[in-house]
């Protein structure tokens, strides 16, 4: 074993335990300007789960409002400010801030490296996309503009033109909105490129791409992706401000301009922007579902492809968001087969997870339990996708409470699932301390309830013909008792997100002692200590396959035996 | 005991990674060339709609000069590059300042071109679609020129204070990368305004 | 179920609009309903949207019972005993067999499901239109819809009456849609799926309505404040009242003398400035037309009933109804607020 440069369970901490003596001040300011991607990472996912807690809170509001036909609780235009906020907060602050927080946390763990390629980069890549989502708020507070008309941004998340053009929205709010996303998106950019750079440049010896973690591996895909999916976004929002502030005609139908380019712009960053939030989701199953069934991923090469291929595709398939905008038969229909030829990678992935299970020896243990639920409410939500993709069944659901159902279940029956799962996972690694299984059990199953409460019930008000995007409907269009039920399961989630609040806090303090490897993984970021020193690894670590630990752990039976 | 099988080396060879400058600098890139696609398609699409006021026919004159100037820079900042690799300061300074010479003709082009648009022929952003996505694209790249620019006055005043060396080859490569970015795009640019679009 | 395939794999031109809308009257016919479900279609491209719905609903159902199956069987199955922590299970690193049959069937479905599809999309989206079809051009206007039917020489507004079709008789509506501001979206489920309405952009639908009745929609793209007031009603009359409410609609305003007072105030007033009265100086085309006011049953796009009483309170102040909607409050006294609102009420 001497010879066996693998790094031993449980590294020696080289360098002595500092004595921490530092004032509250300089500990806040070790954080403003810490470049260690452990602690940004963590920064990040602070801000994210601040920012769920706002855009949760804006969601309840707006369920409270729909609750009962003709309610008073939000005006039309404190309503539409609120779901614009919403849809906004919830993918630029939450979603993305959510995968840049994992990921920078655990890739270089991963990766067996030191740090991110680029640590300054980082910081301030952080501190960019922090600074837009606080100039967003301000919106709230600053976008009077003159004569007191304006406040937050009112057009909906996907601010169609010509709505936005000065003419229809004097004031500010529209210059907040733009303004915002384009500082965070080139701190989104920034950090994608340090991502790339890390993973291709800062593989420790003997790890080659193909033997990365897929976590790391996805989330190299997602920001690859991420480089040519907000870019879109920023130049359209340029075009927008240039309409607003220099006279520009981008979309000023006016002067012959296009209202159709502005949709076909938003959505060429739209629908490839909701692979970028997707895929980490996968990256985090990727990583639970082979622990907890004790056994390695299926078809690893094949669930790379998958994700390199989903990558390409979602590109081609924007204007599934445009089926009822006017497009010639033959256009719709090619959307329609790039939009079904994306779910069939997609729908692979799902049987590589089932095959991982069948045969292994599941313990249901809260990482699990999150996954569980999202290979089910993921292959629904892939469904339904296949309904929506039928252009002439389109043309009924678009813009129905349909869509919203649809597009709830990925992002929050997938991508916030995932997320729980990986904060119950990898939390004991950056605290020491084990999340409450208890607590972690209730947050579950309050949340499975409250979930399928309100977005199973939301398919069906969507059929039944309810628009989105509406304050208020009419009582007698029977829609009323669906609607107080989609509220009431929205109440329930929100009490399970205060339970998983109290749980980060509570094992903070009081959370069982986690050791270097609570779960009995494979991957390098579970041999080190829980949590890292600020190096990572007293020694950099050599790998010889892609669960260096099994390695380890089973001398007899080593993973690069079989690995082709 | 089983037979424990003999631990293969981590890596047959010597472990080498690409260097990350160069990585991060191609990922710069492909962000940016999706930024400047979506102009150019705004630019394409708009042709022959505007509704009023000048036309590129009327007023666009193909910029052959200056297209030249900037195109060659290419050429002096890949002769500066390898004097900086040979460690010819003496070149690198050389070659690094007609770099920026000559981009400064071109962006000193592109503004003489820009006074004549206004001035005489009354062309701005606001006056139609033409005006708009032509300046819009074409100043987004001459921003992109000026960017460049700044960075290699950087490097050429430390060359100046003597802090080059061959040490610094690898990264003067990569924002060299940058500048060769500029010139294709100017590439596309040019063909779409002033050749297809007229 | 209906055989879609069989019955489209004729396609010709001619022969294609007849043979859509003998489709429709196979499957039971809907009639209107107040909740304006996509499920309970009335006219023939709701009707074909409908059936094909049950063809992919089988066939992802189908999909959704084989997995979700067998992963309700695998985390029962293979879930850890407790007594059983000491052993991994066998490593099963993948299989190229099984990976190529789960990618082989997939592609198998989304062909058959393509297919189904796009001859829909092309039946419903190239259907040449009849001779004997309806043309009525749709405007689409913050808040409100504006109706012109260039053949009869009317404008009216929110209120869309369409004669009824059938298959002896087919007399198919097609509607052009524009907009005067911003997006909007034509979305009457009943009757058809929306097709949006984009300022220079004209765009087309067509919807052929098969059971006589009132069918609810409305706006279905964002449109400002008060989108979600945005509703439509589309009136589907018998030959006999279609031909009754053209021939009130031609008519110029009625010239009631008794409300001579209230007639003067509104031609006085800014109203002039966005309302047409047919015959009068009233010519603004801003807001809806008023010629035939009394004969719609809503007010300000669906947002209220029709009464005197909401009249008078609209004019007086259009927030209390649909606050951040473009018509102003005009400031008028309690008497002329009488006034104008006895001489609208005359406008039948």
């Amino acid at each position: 074993m001497a010879e066996n440069s693998l790094p031993l369970p449980g590294s020696i901490d080289l360098a002595p335990e500092r004595e921490s003596t530092s004032s509250l001040v300089e500990w806040l300011h070790e954080w403003v300007v810490t470049v260690d991607h452990k602690r940004l990472g963590i920064l990040y996912i602070l801000y994210a789960t601040f920012f769920l807690l706002v855009g949760g809170a804006e969601a309840i509001a707006i369920r409270i409002q729909l609750a009962v036909p003709g309610n008073h609780f939000l005006s039309a235009q404190v309503y539409n400010r609120f779901f614009t906020m919403h849809g906004t907060t919830m993918v630029f602050l939450v979603g993305m801030t959510y995968i840049f927080g994992f990921a920078n946390y655990i890739i270089p763990l991963q990766l067996g490296a030191r740090d991110m390629a680029f640590p300054r980069l980082n910081a301030f890549s952080f501190w960019l996309t922090a600074f837009g989502g606080l100039l967003l708020y301000y919106s709230f507070i600053g976008g009077g503009g003159l004569y007191g008309v304006g406040n937050a941004p009112d057009v909906g998340w996907f601010a169609y033109a010509p709505l936005t053009a000065r003419a229809f929205s004097p004031g500010h709010a529209i210059d907040y909105w733009a303004l915002a996303l384009i500082v965070s998106g080139f701190g989104t950019v920034g950090t994608a490129i340090n991502v790339i750079a890390t993973v291709i440049s800062m593989r420790c010896k003997g790890m080659t791409m193909m033997r990365m973690p897929l976590f790391s591996w996805l989330l190299l895909v997602v920001s690859g992706l991420t480089l040519v999916t907000i870019t879109p976004l920023t130049a359209a929002q340029f075009m927008l401000l240039i309409d607003r502030y220099l006279g520009g005609h981008f979309f000023d139908t006016q002067a012959g301009g296009s209202a159709v380019i502005w949709m076909h712009f938003f959505w060429i960053f739209g629908h490839p922007e909701v692979y970028v939030l997707v895929l980490p989701a996968f990256a985090i199953a990727n990583e639970v579902i082979p622990v907890f069934s004790r056994k390695a991923i299926f078809g690893y090469p094949a669930m790379v492809a998958a994700s390199v291929g989903i990558a390409f595709v979602s590109l081609s398939v924007w204007a599934h968001h445009m089926f009822t905008v006017g497009m010639t038969s033959f256009s719709n229909t090619f959307f329609v087969l790039s939009t079904m030829l994306v779910g069939i990678p997609t729908g692979i992935k799902i049987f590589n997870w089932l095959a991982t299970i069948w045969g292994g020896k599941i313990r249901f243990a809260t990482p699990m339990l999150f996954c569980t639920a999202f290979l089910f409410q993921f292959l629904i939500a892939g469904l339904t996708g296949i309904m929506l993709s039928i252009a002439p069944w389109n043309w009924q659901l678009h813009n129905s409470y349909f869509v919203i159902a649809h597009f709830h279940y990925v992002l929050v029956g997938a991508i916030v699932f995932c997320i729980f799962a990986g904060f119950y996972y990898w939390y004991p690694k950056a605290t020491g301390r084990m999340l409450s299984e208890t607590l972690g059990k209730w947050h579950f199953w309050l949340f499975l309830i409250g979930f399928h409460v309100t977005f199973d019930t939301m398919h069906f008000v969507g059929i039944l013909g309810m628009p989105r995007s509406i304050y208020t409907y009419e009582p007698d269009r029977g829609w009323n008792t669906l609607n107080f039920v989609v509220s009431s399961g929205g109440i329930i989630q929100g009490i399970a997100v205060l339970i998983f609040g109290l749980n980060l806090v509570w094992s903070y303090f009081h959370g069982r002692g986690a050791g270097n490897d609570p779960w009995d993984a494979w991957t390098l970021e579970w041999d080190t200590t829980s949590p890292p020193p600020p190096y990572n690894f007293a020694q950099e670590p050599e790998v010889r396959s892609r669960r260096p630990l099994w390695d380890v752990k089973h001398p007899e039976d080593p993973d690069w035996e079989y690995e082709g | 005991m089983s037979a424990i099988p003999a631990i293969p080396p981590a890596y047959e060879g010597e472990w080498r990674t690409p260097y990350r400058g160069k990585v991060a600098m191609f990922g710069l890139i492909i962000g940016e060339s999706a930024i400047f696609t979506i102009f150019v398609v705004a630019y394409i699409f708009y042709i022959g709609k505007s509704l009023s006021g000048p036309t590129p026919q009327q007023v666009l004159e193909v910029p052959i000069f200056i297209t030249i100037c900037l195109l060659s820079s290419s050429f002096t900042i890949m002769l500066a590059e390898r004097a900086l690799a040979r460690n010819r300061l003496g070149g690198f300074a050389s070659w690094l300042g007609a770099t920026i010479c000559l981009g400064l003709i071109f962006l000193g082009g592109t503004a003489i071109e820009w006074h004549k648009l206004i001035y005489g022929d009354g062309l701005t952003i606001s006056t139609n679609l033409f005006g708009t996505t032509y300046y819009s694209l074409v100043g987004l790249h001459a921003t992109h020129v000026i960017i460049g620019l700044a960075m290699l006055s950087l490097v050429f005043l430390f060359t100046l204070a003597g802090r080059m060396g061959e040490q610094h080859a690898e990264r003067f490569a990569v924002l060299a990368m940058y500048w060769h970015f500029v010139d294709a795009v100017w590439v596309v640019v040019f063909t779409v305004v002033y050749i297809i679009g007229r | 179920m209906h055989r879609l395939s069989s019955f489209f794999s004729n396609r010709s031109l001619g022969g294609l609009f007849p043979r859509l809308a003998l489709a429709a009257i196979w499957m039971p016919g809907n009639g209107p309903q107040a909740t304006p479900s996509i499920m309970a279609p009335a006219s023939t491209p709701a009707h074909e949207i409908h059936a094909l719905s049950y063809f992919v609903l089988s066939v992802t159902g189908g999909i959704f019972l084989v997995v979700a199956g067998l992963l309700t069987y695998a985390i029962i199955k293979f879930r850890a005993k407790d007594s059983d922590w000491n052993t991994e299970p066998a490593q099963i690193y993948g299989s190229t067999q099984i990976e190529l049959a789960w990618t082989v069937i997939p592609v198998l479905i989304v062909i058959v499901l393509f297919l189904t599809t796009a001859r829909l999309i092309f039946a419903i989206q190239d259907a040449p239109e009849p001779p004997s079809a309806l043309n009525v051009m749709v405007i689409g206007h913050q808040f409100w819809w504006e109706f012109r039917y260039p053949s009869f020489g009317i404008v009216t507004a929110n209120e869309l009456h369409v004669p009824l079709s059938s298959d002896r008789s087919q007399v198919p509506t097609y509607l052009s849609l524009l907009s005067a501001d911003v997006d909007h979206s034509f979305w009457v489920p009943q009757l058809a799926g929306k097709t949006d309405l984009i300022p220079n952009h004209p765009n087309s639908t067509w919807i052929n309505p098969l059971q006589p009745g009132m069918y609810i929609g409305q706006c279905a793209q964002f449109c400002g404040a008060q989108h979600a007031l945005m509703l439509l009603r589309v009136y589907v009359d018998t030959p006999e009242q279609f031909a009754a409410w053209v021939k009130n609609q031609q008519l110029p305003a009625v010239e009631d003398p008794s409300v001579i007072a209230g007639r003067q105030i509104f031609e006085t007033q800014a109203c002039i400035n966005c309302h047409t009265i047919q015959g009068t100086v009233a010519t603004g085309r801003f807001g809806p037309d008023l010629t035939h006011l009394m004969s719609r049953q809503t007010l300000a796009a669906g947002a209220m009933a029709n009464n005197p009483a909401n009249l008078r309170q609209w004019i007086k102040d259009p927030d209390t109804f649909k606050s951040g909607c473009l018509m102003p409050a005009m400031q008028l006294s309690d008497q002329q607020l009488d006034q104008v609102t006895a001489y609208l009420l005359t406008l039948r």
